[in-house]
């Protein structure tokens, strides 16, 4: 029914999550675990991209920092002033696995937004890995260092001691969904930014509201520059907090 | 009219699911408002607490994703 609502008479004929398909690069075979996809391609730009900034943009040192230089330390600074503010100073021995979770979200997040570009994080099968690998290095992490201490977590000693049973059983279950929320916020804004781009990239082939489609297209497009760097943030600055309360489990 | 009524369910319920969406926008916006008007308050003590305002705002926008994901599963996994 949806389908026959666009297509025959107006000549573009496209569906907005077709952009999300993963294909095989050479072929129209099926796709397997080891087939070269356009998800394995853009991984490999996204990688290119962060290397081509961080390592061979720093390679000169120069004390007047060239300007693909000096992007580079104001990443390296943001994120390290995050991780030091969210985190505390103790938080900081951890501070390059969270500065490559946010290279490489901005990058395939900002990557993903040129035309015919596929957003690799667009897929819960990416942001599920980064924010399980998250979740399970956190807690791993807080019960090394705090041992069954960690458990405070959830035991809640600022409440009334009648309350206090009822909140564990919340904050135990809102500790568990924290990987979803969390890889599901980057997906789904990711998946919803570019197939509201996509339907209204369709209204353009009407005549009469082409021109407004093409301002809708071009607002989309600003908003999402901005979604794209702010939902990069959200993820990093959610994983500093995680990592915060495995450190510090009291407060 | 072909289809059949579990059809007509699903996008009905993708629809209502939408309405999430909608409720994510109102606590986002009630998240910036109030940062915003204590930040006119005190403009100093604004800029050390963006970091709280983007971590109340993916809150407050992570149940609109779960009403979103909901949509997402009618209209293409059930």
């Amino acid at each position: 029914m949806a389908s026959d609502a666009h297509g025959e008479e107006t000549g573009l004929s496209f569906h907005p999550m077709d952009q999300f398909l993963v294909k095989p690069l050479f072929g129209t075979g099926e796709v397997h675990w080891y087939t070269p996809t356009n998800v394995t391609l853009w991984l490999f730009i996204v990688a290119a991209a962060i290397i081509a900034l961080l390592v061979a943009g720093t390679r000169g040192r120069a004390i007047v920092p060239s300007r693909v230089q000096s992007v580079a330390e104001l990443a390296y600074g943001m994120t390290y002033k995050m991780v030091e503010d969210v985190t505390g100073k103790d938080g900081l021995k951890y501070f390059p696995y969270i500065m490559t979770l946010f290279m490489f979200i901005v990058f395939s997040n900002m990557l993903g937004l040129l035309p015919k570009a596929f957003t690799v994080t667009s897929h819960i099968a990416v942001t599920g890995v980064l924010a399980l690998a998250v979740f399970v290095s956190v807690t791993v992490l807080g019960f090394v260092k705090n041992g069954t201490h960690f458990l405070g977590l959830f035991w809640v000693t600022s409440a009334p001691l009648v309350l206090r049973p009822i909140l564990a059983v919340i904050e135990v279950i809102s500790y568990f969904v924290r990987p979803v929320s969390h890889s599901i916020r980057l997906a789904g804004n990711m998946m919803a930014g570019h197939a509201v781009m996509k339907v209204f990239a369709g209204f353009a082939a009407i005549a009469v509201i082409s021109p407004v489609s093409i301002l809708a297209v071009t607002a989309m497009y600003g908003l999402e520059v901005l979604v794209a760097f702010i939902q990069a943030y959200v993820f990093t600055i959610l994983t500093c907090v995680y990592l915060k309360d495995a450190l510090h489990p009291q407060h | 009219m072909e289809g059949n009524i579990a059809e007509l369910g699903q996008y009905i319920g993708a629809g209502l699911a939408a309405i999430g969406s909608g409720a994510a926008a109102v606590g986002v916006g009630n998240v910036a408002g109030n940062f915003l008007s204590g930040a006119l308050r005190n403009p100093s003590a604004a800029g050390g607490q963006t970091a709280t305002l983007f971590i109340g705002i993916a809150f407050a926008e992570a149940l609109g994703i779960f009403a979103f994901l909901v949509a997402l599963l009618l209209m293409f996994a059930v």
